[in-house]
Formats: C-alpha cells, sequence, structure tokens
C-alpha cells in the first residue's frame, strides 16, 4: 500500500542526520531490556509540511479555507455559489479538491472560472482525507501569485480530515440537513476543531423532520462559541453571514 | 479510518530511534500515548500495525496504547475536569471558554528494545 509519499521524505531526512536530530535517551537500563524515549507526535512530519505551507501561503498573501463534512452534504455546490458571489466583489478564488477517485467535483468548480486542482487520494492508497503533503504537490499545478482566497474542500468524512492539518487559516464544517442532529456528538473532534459551522440545504427543511434547533444546540455543546449559519447552496439563502466572514477574514490576512 | 497510514508513520519514527549500537536488537513494546479526542481506534491501529511491521525492524512488537482521558480547563474559573460527554461548557461557571488540556495526543512515548550480550 503507497501512503502519503510526502510522509517518506520526512522521514528519510531524519534517518539521513543519523537519527541524531531527536536524541535518543536511555530511560533504565535492566530486566534485559532498554527503555529509549522518543517523545513525539506521530504525525509530527505532516504539521511540519502543515507549517511550510503556512509560511507559504503568508509569502503570496492567500488565506485559505479547509472545508470539511461527511459526503453528500452539498460542500461543492455551496462552494460554487460561494465562489460567484466572491467573484462579484473582486475576490480572487482558486480550489484544491480532495477525493478518493474522479474528477467531478474539480470539473464542476472549474465551471465557474477559477483555478481548480483535483487530488485523488486513490493514488495514496484511497486516503479519507487529506494532507500536508498532498496539499504541497497539488500547489505545484496552481498559481497563486494573484489568488486571494484559496479553498480546499476535503475528502467527504467527519472523522479523519479533523485529525490532519493541511495549512489552513481556518476550518469550516458543512452539517446538511438531511443528516442526523446528534452528528457533531457522534464527531466531536470535528466540530472542536472547526471555526464555523453551516447548516446546509435549509431548502429542504419543508420536507424533512430535522430539528435545527436540536441540531444548533448540539454544536453549542461541543463548541459554544462558533458561529453556526443555516445556508441553502442551492438557493444562496443566508449566504450574507457567511461571505462577510470570508471578506473579513482575508481582509484581515 | 486512517489507521493504516498512523502505523506506517509509527513504523517510521520507531525504526529511526533505535540506537546506532542496536541496530541488530528486537524491538519487544512501542509505548504510545492517545488521546480519546483523537480520531484513532487503538484496536484498528494495533491491527493494521502487527500487518505493517513485517519484515521490519519492528515485527512482532507490541503496541502498549495508553488512552488519555480528555480533560478540560475553564479559562474563567480555572475548573479542571475530565469530560465524559462531548460538552465543552465549564461544569461550575458555565463559560464557554474553555482549553482542551489532554485528550489529543498521539504521540510515541519510548520503545523498548531487546538488551544484547554486548
Amino acid at each position: 500500500m503507497i501512503f502519503l509519499p510526502g510522509f517518506r521524505v520526512w522521514a528519510s531526512r531524519h534517518r539521513g542526520h543519523g537519527g541524531h536530530d531527536h536524541p535518543h535517551n536511555d530511560v533504565h537500563h535492566g530486566g534485559g531490556s532498554r527503555e529509549i524515549a522518543v517523545q513525539r507526535r506521530v504525525l509530527d512530519a505532516n504539521d511540519r509540511l502543515a507549517d511550510e505551507n503556512r509560511r507559504l501561503f503568508a509569502d503570496r498573501n492567500v488565506f485559505v479555507l479547509n472545508v470539511m463534512s461527511s459526503p453528500g452534504s452539498g460542500k461543492t455546490t455551496t462552494l460554487i455559489k460561494t465562489i460567484g458571489q466572491l467573484q462579484a466583489l473582486g475576490i480572487q478564488c482558486a480550489v484544491i479538491v480532495g477525493d478518493i477517485c474522479t474528477r467531478n467535483d474539480a470539473d464542476r468548480l472549474a465551471a465557474t472560472g477559477v483555478p481548480a486542482v483535483q487530488i485523488n487520494t486513490d493514488l495514496f492508497g484511497g486516503d479519507c482525507h487529506l494532507t500536508a503533503p498532498g496539499i504541497r504537490k497539488a500547489l505545484d499545478g496552481l498559481d497563486l501569485s494573484d489568488i486571494d482566497l484559496l479553498i480546499v474542500e476535503n475528502v467527504g468524512n467527519l472523522v479523519c480530515p479533523a485529525e490532519f492539518d493541511i495549512g489552513e487559516h481556518a476550518r469550516v464544517v458543512v452539517l446538511s440537513v438531511t443528516e442526523g442532529e446528534d452528528k457533531p456528538l457522534k464527531y466531536p473532534l470535528m466540530f472542536r476543531e472547526s471555526d464555523v459551522a453551516l447548516l446546509n440545504k435549509t431548502d429542504l427543511l419543508p420536507y424533512l423532520d430535522f430539528d435545527s434547533a436540536a441540531a444548533v444546540a448540539n454544536i453549542r455543546k461541543v463548541h459554544p462559541d462558533m458561529p453556526v449559519w443555516p445556508v441553502s447552496g442551492k438557493t444562496g439563502d443566508g449566504f450574507a453571514p457567511w461571505i462577510e466572514w470570508i471578506q473579513d477574514r482575508i481582509a484581515s490576512k | 479510518m486512517h489507521e493504516m497510514g498512523i502505523a506506517l508513520e509509527i513504523i517510521k519514527i520507531a525504526t529511526a530511534s533505535i540506537p546506532e549500537d542496536a541496530h541488530d536488537a528486537r524491538v519487544r513494546r512501542i509505548n504510545l500515548m492517545v488521546g480519546k479526542l483523537s480520531a484513532v481506534v487503538p484496536d484498528s491501529l494495533r491491527f493494521c500495525f502487527d500487518i505493517a511491521a513485517k519484515d521490519t525492524p519492528l515485527a512482532g512488537a507490541d503496541l502498549v496504547i495508553e488512552e488519555v482521558p480528555v480533560q478540560i480547563r475553564c479559562q474563567a474559573c480555572h475548573a479542571v475536569w475530565t469530560v465524559m460527554q462531548p460538552v465543552f461548557q465549564c461544569q461550575k461557571c458555565g463559560s464557554s471558554t474553555v482549553t482542551i488540556i489532554s485528550g489529543r495526543e498521539l504521540d510515541i512515548r519510548s520503545i523498548e528494545i531487546e538488551e544484547t550480550n554486548a
């Protein structure tokens, strides 16, 4: 299984230094075994590359959003609408899209006229999330010089993407009203780690038993201060605070 | 779901941590700290590790996983408590400004190698 090729680069660099860049400390001898202190984060390699990505984004003056959700929450539709409104305000956008297979989402987003790069994680063993090395690779195909906002649409998954820093400045979680109200309690890390939540597909509310107040209350249990904005990616309803927030964040980057 | 990737990272870091003077030694144990809030399932991680460690210096090593509870400190009243439900609000004063002080770990603490005669 091929996995996270970028990680390998980091690991081989550590080895190339003869292992001396993280000193070995013998904790104790005896009993036929010896314990050697390591004290490292398992995702250290990813985190370092995420920091490098962040430096690169700062150099180019690009604000980066990591958009996450379960599959089918309407991320792509919502982003197409978002990009349309931002373009009308003169904000230049680019997109990186992660999926296991197909470039359908990148094609849909590219139809808005913005540069769109698709990452297919099946090349990396069918990863269920994007990683800092994957983003770094995708940046090779993207000219950031005139870009104000880079949107990363992560692989549809409420678990793993929350664990992987990709160098973004803010995280957005999308929860659609066709999902359960208790999703925030089932996947607390995702909702805890996000900066903004969009409650999507509100145009469908008349046809559903979805309890919006309960969903918002559950988000607030996990992340009390996080803004939650009900929106319809299809109609554009409720977009004003979301677009305003993006503008503010770009202005203050 | 991404435990195989995590297992491969553990193998890389642990292999690189074997000291120069003990390159033939067998690694008995890898001691990990996994926070309850991390997106890692210990049983899946062990399963993936056992498969991925084959034909590496870590083959047959035990992955010892210490699960770390989620602890939170209130920034307003400084109360500290252990979270059993995903509710991140101060139980004492109701403040929503809280800091997670543990539970996000995914760290390799140490490795244990079999002492050779040398």
